[in-house]
C-alpha cells in the first residue's frame, strides 16, 4: 500500500489529533480499514490476546485486531447461546454485518468461548477461520519448538490468501516495524506512569487501539510525532490515586468507563489490549524469523488470566505491575461473563488483600452506557485512600 | 431365563458397584492420607496416572454428583460466599466447596491432590488447577494437546503438522513422568504402561461397539442416562482389567439385546441425539420429559466429549507404548474437542445412521466449551437438512436457572411438532 489508510491526524496540533484518534476508534464503521482494501489490500482478522501480527504484515496482509465493539448484535446474537460474553457476539457481528470484511480469520485457545468462534465463523462466512494453538504448556521445552511449527504452519495459511510466499527478509522486516512499535507504546506507558496528567487514561488507551486497526508502519509515525508533543504539553498534576487496571485482556470497557475513572484516578499501568503489548522486549532480527518470535513468545512475555505459567502467578504479576507503577490502589474488574476474569478476580482479591493494597472491583460490558453509579463508587473509594 | 434375567440391566448393576467402590478407595485414601492425583474426563491420563499407584480422582464427577444428589446448591453458595461468581462453572464452584471442607463429599471423603494433571480440551481445567495450585502448593501439569484447527482439517500420522503436534504432546508426557517420579518417588515402569494401555484398548473397543449398537432399533440403551453410567466407569476404570472386563460384558449386554430385539424402553416411539451437558439438577425427571413422550436418546455428543474422545477408534500400538501413548493422547483429545467445536457434519451422519427423528440441543449456563456455538449449529443442521429439532437451556448443576416448567412446555411442544410431522409423511 502506498496511502496512508488515516491521514486526518497529519499536520494538526496535539489535542486535534488526540481527537482524530478517538473518532477513528469510536467509528464502528472502520473507514481505515475499508481505505486499505480500497488500495488493494487484503485484511487477516485476529481475535483476542496475542498474535504474531508480524506474520500477516511480513505478508502485506492488514492485521486487524478483533475485539468486539459497542454495537447490538442484531444478526449475531441468534448463533449464540444466552450466558456468553459480549464480544463474543459483537465480533460475529462486526463480520455478518460486513463491516469488517475479512479475508482471513483467526482466533485462539484463550478461553472456552473464543476457542468456538472458528467453527462458528467458518460456518458464517466465506473467508477461511481457524484456530491459532498457542501453547498452554509454555513450561514445557518443547513448546518453543512447537510454536515455531504452530507459526509456520499460520504462515502457510496466510501465504494462501496473499498469494506469494513470505520470505524470511520480509519477516525480519515487519519483525523490526513491530519492534519499533512496541518501543514506541512502552514509552506511552512510561509517559503513562512517570507524568501521568500529561496524558489521560483514555487518550493512552485510544492512542495504544489504533495500533490493532492501521498498518503499523502508520501507527508507529503516529507516536512518533504525537508522543514528544504529550512530553511537552502544559498540564498540571492533580490530587488524584494512582491505580493500575486489571481486567482488560480481552473484551475492552466502554471508552467512557475509562474516561470515568481517569476522572478520579491516575491509570499509572494497566492489561487494556495487552496483546498489543504482549511481548516485553524486541525480538531478534538475526536466524530464524519464525523461532525468534516463537521464543518471545514463551521466554519475554507480557500475563494474562488466559495463559498459565509457572514462572508467572498471576497474582505476583499484579502485584509487581501495581509496585512497578507506584500505584497506591488497583482496579479489578472483569467483562461479564468472562469465565478466566471472574475466577482471575478471587486470586487477585485475596492477594491485595494480603498485601494491603486497597482495590475497587467491578463487572462491565463494551454495550454499557452509564456509569454513574460506578463513577460514585470509586470516587468514594478514591475519597477513602486520599483521606485516610 | 436365568441368563436373560442375569444380564439384561447388568450394565447398571455393575457401573453403579464399581462407582460405589471407586468413591470408597478414594475415602480409604483421605483417611489414611495417601496421594492421589487430580485429573479430568477430557485426557485423563490415567493409564500413566496408574503406573505409579495413583488413585484417579475426577473433580467433574464429584461435582456432578452433588448435583444427582440435590446438595449442588450448598456447594455453590458457600464458593459464591467465598468470592467466586454466579457466573462462572457449577462444577468449579462445587469443587472448591468440597476442598474447603476438607473433602467432604456425599460419596465419601476426597482426598487432596498431590498433583494435578489436565489438558486443554477445556479452558476452564486450567483455571480449576490453578485454583489447587494455591490452595495446596501442589504441582499441576497442562499437557497441552492442539486441537483441529478448522472443520474437517484433521491432520494424520505422516503430516507434517501432525508430527509437530505429535512431537509436543510426547516430550510433555515425557515430562509428566519425570515429575510423576519425583511426586510419588516410584520409578516409570513401561511394562506397566504397555499393560494398562491394553486394558484401555479394549475398553475404547468396547465403548465404540457399545454406542455402534445403539443403532438397533429399538435402542438398546439411553444413551442420557444408562450412558452416564458406561460413561462413568470409562473414565473412573480407564487403563484396569476390572474397566476392560466391564465393557466386555456390557458388549455382550447389548449384543445380546440387539439380538433379541430388546429394547431400553418398552414402546420407543422417537429416537433422539442429545447434543450438550445433562441436566443434573432435576436428572431423571429431565429424561423424563422425553421418555414420557416415547423418546429416548439413541447418542449424544456428551457421551463423545466426556468419554475423553476414545470412542474414536484409535488403538494403542504395545510395541511402542510411549509414542503410541502421546498419539493416542492427541488424536481422542482432539476428538473429544471436534465434538464440542466441529460436531455439526458428524451429526448430519449420526442422524441417518441411528435412524434419528429429532435433535435436542442442551447449552449450560456452566460450560461454554460445550455450549458457545451449540445455537450455530443447530442454524447450521437445519438449513442443510430437514430435522427437528429442540433448543432448551438450563445448567448442570446451578438450579437457580433450570426451570423444569419451561423445559417441559419446550419439550411438550417439540413432541407435538414430532408427531405432526410423523403425520404428515404418512399421508
Amino acid at each position: 500500500m502506498t496511502e496512508t489508510v488515516f491521514p486526518e491526524w497529519h499536520n494538526r496540533s496535539l489535542d486535534d489529533a488526540l481527537y482524530e484518534c478517538r473518532e477513528l476508534f469510536e467509528d464502528t464503521n472502520f473507514p481505515t480499514m475499508k481505505r486499505w482494501r480500497e488500495q488493494g489490500g487484503k485484511v487477516l482478522g485476529h481475535f483476542q490476546v496475542a498474535f504474531p501480527e508480524e506474520i500477516a504484515d511480513a505478508a502485506g496482509l492488514l492485521p486487524f485486531k478483533v475485539r468486539g465493539a459497542p454495537i447490538e448484535a442484531v444478526q449475531a446474537d441468534s448463533r449464540f447461546g444466552s450466558y456468553l460474553c459480549s464480544i463474543i457476539k459483537t465480533s460475529l457481528e462486526l463480520a455478518l454485518s460486513e463491516n469488517v470484511p475479512l479475508d482471513m480469520f483467526v482466533t485462539h485457545p484463550i478461553c472456552d468461548a473464543a476457542r468456538n468462534l472458528a467453527a462458528v465463523w467458518g460456518r458464517n462466512v466465506s473467508y477461511p477461520c481457524q484456530i491459532l494453538y498457542l501453547p498452554q504448556n509454555p513450561n514445557s521445552p518443547h513448546s518453543v519448538n512447537y510454536l515455531r511449527g504452530e507459526y509456520d504452519r499460520l504462515k502457510r495459511s496466510i501465504e494462501e490468501i496473499a498469494g506469494h510466499t513470505i520470505a524470511d527478509e520480509a519477516l525480519r522486516k515487519s519483525i523490526a516495524t513491530f519492534n519499533e512499535s512496541r518501543t514506541l507504546i512502552q514509552e506511552l506507558y512510561e509517559i503513562k506512569r512517570d507524568t501521568p496528567w500529561l496524558v489521560t487514561a483514555d487518550e493512552a488507551y485510544v492512542l495504544v487501539a489504533l495500533a490493532g486497526l492501521i498498518p503499523r508502519a502508520e501507527h508507529n509515525q503516529l507516536l512518533r510525532t504525537l508522543l514528544p508533543q504529550i512530553r511537552v504539553r502544559e498540564k498540571r498534576e492533580q490530587d488524584k490515586v494512582r491505580v493500575v487496571f486489571e481486567g482488560g485482556f480481552c473484551e475492552q470497557p466502554p471508552l467512557d468507563m475509562i474516561r470515568g475513572i481517569a476522572r478520579s484516578c491516575y491509570v499509572v499501568d494497566d492489561d487494556l489490549l495487552i496483546g498489543l503489548r504482549w511481548l516485553l522486549a524486541d525480538v531478534p532480527l538475526d536466524g530464524d524469523p519464525l523461532l525468534n518470535l516463537a521464543r518471545a513468545y514463551i521466554e519475554n512475555s507480557s500475563y494474562s488470566p488466559v495463559q498459565h505459567d509457572l514462572r508467572k502467578p498471576k497474582e505476583e504479576m499484579l502485584l509487581s505491575r501495581v509496585r512497578g507503577a507506584r500505584a497506591e490502589a488497583a482496579i479489578v474488574t472483569a467483562a461479564k461473563m468472562c469465565e478466566p476474569g471472574l475466577e482471575e478476580q478471587v486470586t487477585y482479591t485475596r492477594a491485595l488483600d494480603e498485601a494491603g493494597i486497597p482495590y475497587f472491583i467491578c463487572e462491565f460490558e463494551e454495550g454499557m452506557t452509564s456509569f454513574d453509579t460506578m463513577e460514585i463508587q470509586l470516587e468514594t473509594f478514591v475519597e477513602n485512600i486520599l483521606f485516610s | 431365563m436365568a441368563q436373560t434375567d442375569d444380564i439384561l440391566g447388568r450394565g447398571n448393576r455393575d457401573g453403579a458397584a464399581l462407582f460405589q467402590q471407586w468413591f470408597a478407595e478414594l475415602n480409604q485414601t483421605a483417611e489414611t492420607g495417601g496421594q492421589a492425583a487430580y485429573v479430568f474426563v477430557m485426557g485423563s491420563m490415567a493409564e500413566l496416572l496408574r503406573v505409579f499407584d495413583l488413585p484417579i480422582v475426577m473433580p467433574e464427577i464429584n461435582s456432578l454428583q452433588t448435583a444427582v444428589r440435590r446438595l449442588a446448591h450448598e456447594y455453590l453458595n458457600q464458593a459464591e460466599d467465598y468470592g467466586y461468581s454466579p457466573d462462572i462453572c457449577g462444577y468449579v464452584k462445587a469443587d472448591v466447596a468440597v476442598q474447603l471442607r476438607q473433602g467432604e463429599h456425599p460419596m465419601g471423603r476426597i482426598p487432596p491432590p498431590s498433583l494435578a494433571v489436565l489438558t486443554n480440551a477445556c479452558n476452564t481445567y486450567i483455571k480449576w488447577a490453578e485454583i489447587w495450585e494455591r490452595m495446596y502448593r501442589i504441582p499441576i501439569f497442562t499437557l497441552d494437546v492442539p486441537g483441529t484447527r478448522a472443520a474437517g482439517t484433521q491432520t494424520w500420522p505422516g503430516n507434517s503438522d501432525f508430527e509437530n503436534d505429535c512431537r509436543y504432546v510426547l516430550a510433555q508426557v515425557k515430562e509428566l513422568i519425570t515429575l510423576c517420579e519425583g511426586v510419588t518417588g516410584k520409578k516409570f515402569d513401561i511394562d506397566r504402561l504397555r499393560e494398562n494401555l491394553r486394558y484401555a484398548n479394549v475398553m475404547s473397543r468396547g465403548w465404540r461397539r457399545v454406542l455402534q449398537l445403539n443403532q438397533s432399533t429399538p435402542s438398546v440403551f439411553n444413551a442420557l442416562t444408562d450412558g452416564t453410567i458406561y460413561l462413568g466407569v470409562s473414565n473412573g476404570f480407564r487403563g484396569t482389567l476390572v474397566g476392560a472386563e466391564y465393557f466386555n460384558d456390557l458388549v455382550d449386554e447389548m449384543e445380546f439385546k440387539a439380538a433379541r430385539g430388546i429394547g431400553t424402553m418398552t414402546d420407543e416411539k422417537y429416537r433422539l441425539v442429545f447434543v450438550g451437558v445433562p441436566c443434573y439438577p432435576i436428572f431423571r425427571r429431565f429424561n423424563e420429559l422425553f421418555s414420557e413422550w416415547g423418546g429416548t436418546f439413541v447418542n449424544s455428543t456428551y457421551l463423545w466429549f466426556a468419554a475423553g474422545g476414545v470412542g474414536h477408534g484409535y488403538e494403542y500400538d504395545l510395541r511402542r507404548p510411549l509414542e503410541s501413548f502421546a498419539e493416542g493422547l492427541l488424536i481422542y483429545v482432539r476428538n473429544a474437542m471436534d465434538s464440542m467445536f466441529y460436531q455439526d457434519q458428524a451429526l448430519d451422519q449420526m442422524i441417518d445412521l441411528f435412524k434419528v427423528d429429532g435433535v435436542v440441543y442442551h447449552p449450560i449456563k456452566s460450560c461454554r466449551t460445550v455450549s458457545t456455538g451449540l445455537a450455530d449449529s443447530r442454524r447450521a443442521l437445519m438449513a442443510s437438512r430437514d430435522m427437528a429439532s429442540l433448543f432448551i437451556e438450563s445448567d448442570m448443576m446451578d438450579r437457580r436457572v433450570v426451570s423444569e416448567a419451561q423445559l417441559k412446555n419446550r419439550a411438550d411442544a417439540f413432541f407435538e411438532g414430532l408427531a405432526s410431522r410423523r403425520l404428515a409423511a404418512a399421508r
